[in-house]
């Protein structure tokens, strides 16, 4: 399929390419021979049943697994083998399925951590405070300080993270992660635990943020009309084999999706 | 912006005021004041590895003793002044803290713990049979250059570097290292740079610390930097609460003076025989007196979200 969509002149090289990876823990395959590819301001929803593998493709792509056969390059680079932080420093944030937000910090401050990557200066300028750490400083505030209004967290900018309702967790490791300025951000079941409402809400932003900031999303979810509603091209996982690819039209009607789902 | 350095200046211009009547002090007080100093100094050096980076610690004293030995060797043996002896104990111990760091800090805990704790060992072992500085005989320095002066500036340096260092974008870094490694990667943060980072910046203040000991005392055995001074330090930063500045520069006052008022109290003599006799056994009063205060409060004697804690903490990030 990929062939055909290159054989139509897109020559742009892919953000990111999963080239025949396999990731076997001992004898279970979590994932195999997957291949995969995100252009640059594409939505792509990654789905499957439970234990299908998905988020063993969020740890490999963000380095926190190795590929045990394959490679990963992003921008035509090779990433694999990289640590997770060089990796995200190519531009691949992601958040987690089950939340992992600075506990001890607040709201602004676990954004504001988030901008550590593009500092300018180290150790020496937070000692001496000079004129380029104060400017710097402003900046990451002024940063932080709208992608949390964009997410409508800026009320809760001094709030202990831990204090907040699921959902603005949930919305907050988004923001933390776009302070990454990440060219592709992986979301991981980003609605899960959300109402319906704020699941539209959410999703809602999230093309907001795409269009705004010209990201690629890779999203993984489970509420199947959230997926179909906002992706272009989904693909589908089962034991860790990639079953199916193609727009949400196509996937509604593959064979094999809906034996995977319901079962023969 | 500018107030941490006005602070700091008022501070050391206040230490110097001191110290200009640092003759008239009883010694015994004067004493105990260095010890304080000195104590102030390890503890908020060592709570940057323990407490912010959430590294488990136990070789704090054997940073100690590398600082302690390579200035007085600097002073006495090649004879150069105290203040180059001071640098050269802290650049010593920084240097040992990156040798023992880099290949230990991919551990984690306990591990961590055991290892460090191996390396105080090792440095204790190495100075006993080290015939150079006196070896399992000690080392005797002649001359005391350690002030009030010194020691509170070293003091103040110390709280300033590492208030400073967390309260910044680079410094949240040792936060979220502390918080969750995996999202600190995934953030883009390098979390074994910051961990060597900690640990470098750690034993460097653990070594001027050491040099101000030895040239305190004027006397440095080996046995006197073992495990369980390691120990001592930790307990100031537990006490005064993993990542708490204020609460361990409390706790190292505390703990210094509370076994010296214990001995004060076995003297009194407006006391009924009995409770001496119970004061008088005062470091199982003391020990007792700690397992109490972990009991009520874990957290740390002065953690806990207070007030006076977020407004420094706030006025420090603006």
């Amino acid at each position: 399929m990929d062939e055909t969509a290159e054989g139509k002149g897109r020559v742009m090289m892919p953000l990111l390419e999963i080239d025949r990876c396999t990731v076997q823990f001992g004898g279970l395959k979590a994932v195999s021979e997957l291949n995969l590819s995100i252009r640059q301001g594409e939505l792509v929803g990654l789905i499957g049943p439970n234990g299908a593998g998905k988020t063993t493709v969020f740890n490999l792509i963000t380095g926190v697994y190795q590929p045990t056969e394959g490679g990963i390059r992003c921008e035509g680079a090779s990433v694999a083998g990289r640590r997770p932080y060089q990796i995200t420093a190519r531009g691949i944030a992601r958040t987690f399925q089950n939340i992992r937000l600075f506990g001890s910090l607040t709201v602004f401050d676990n954004v504001r951590a988030a901008c550590n990557m593009h500092l300018r200066h180290g150790i020496s300028h937070a000692l001496w405070r000079g004129a380029a750490f104060v400017r710097e400083e402003r900046e990451v505030e002024t940063m932080a300080e709208e992608l949390l209004a964009i997410f409508h967290l800026d009320h809760l900018r001094d709030a202990e993270c831990t204090s907040l309702p699921y959902g603005d967790q949930r919305r907050l490791e988004i923001v933390r992660a776009l302070a990454t300025r990440p060219k592709l951000l992986l979301l991981d079941e980003p609605a899960a635990g959300m109402n319906p409402t704020e699941k539209v809400e959410l999703m809602r932003l999230i093309q907001f943020a795409q269009e705004k900031f010209r990201l690629a999303v890779l999203l993984v979810e489970h509420d199947m009309r959230v997926v179909m509603s906002i992706c272009e091209r989904i693909a589908v996982l089962d034991y860790g084999v990639k079953i199916a690819e193609g727009t949400p039209e196509e996937i509604r009607t593959d064979r094999r999706v809906i034996e995977a789902y319901l079962g023969e | 912006m500018n107030r941490p350095k006005t602070w700091l200046l008022l501070f050391v211009l206040l230490a110097a005021v001191c110290a200009w009547f640092q003759g008239a002090i009883n010694p015994y007080y004067f004493d105990i004041l260095i010890m304080i100093g000195i104590n102030i100094v390890l503890g908020v050096s060592l709570n940057l590895v323990n407490g912010y980076t959430g590294q488990f610690s136990l070789g704090h004293a054997g940073f100690m003793a590398v600082g302690a030995y390579v200035s007085a060797a600097v002073t006495v043996l090649l004879g150069w002044g105290f203040v180059i002896g001071l640098l050269a104990g802290g650049l010593g111990a920084a240097l040992a803290g990156f040798a023992v760091g880099v290949p230990s800090l991919r551990l984690k805990g306990d591990y961590l713990a055991i290892v460090t704790l191996g390396f105080g060992e090792i440095i204790r072992v190495l100075i006993q049979n080290t015939e150079a500085v006196g070896g399992s005989r000690g080392f005797s320095i002649p001359i005391r250059a350690t002030g009030l002066f010194g020691t509170y500036l070293a003091a103040a340096l110390t709280v300033y570097v590492v208030v400073l260092l967390v309260h910044s974008t680079y410094g949240r870094g040792f936060l979220t290292v502390r918080d969750d490694e995996i999202a600190a990667e995934a953030m883009g943060i390098n979390t074994t740079k910051y961990k060597v980072i900690a640990f470098v910046v750690a034993a460097f203040f653990a070594g001027v610390a050491g040099g101000l000991y030895a040239h305190f005392k004027q006397f440095i055995h080996p046995e006197g930097f073992g495990f369980l001074r390691s120990v001592d330090i930790v307990v100031i930063v537990i006490l005064g609460g993993m990542g708490n500045t204020p609460g361990v520069i409390a706790a190292a006052i505390l703990l210094t003076i509370l076994p010296e008022g214990l001995r004060a109290l076995a003297a009194w003599e407006a006391l009924p025989m009995a409770v001496r006799g119970i004061v008088q056994n005062r470091m199982i009063l003391y020990s007792l007196l700690l397992i109490g205060l972990m009991l009520t409060r874990p957290q740390g004697l002065f953690s806990g979200g207070g007030k006076w804690m977020k407004r420094l903490k706030g006025r420090g990030a603006s």
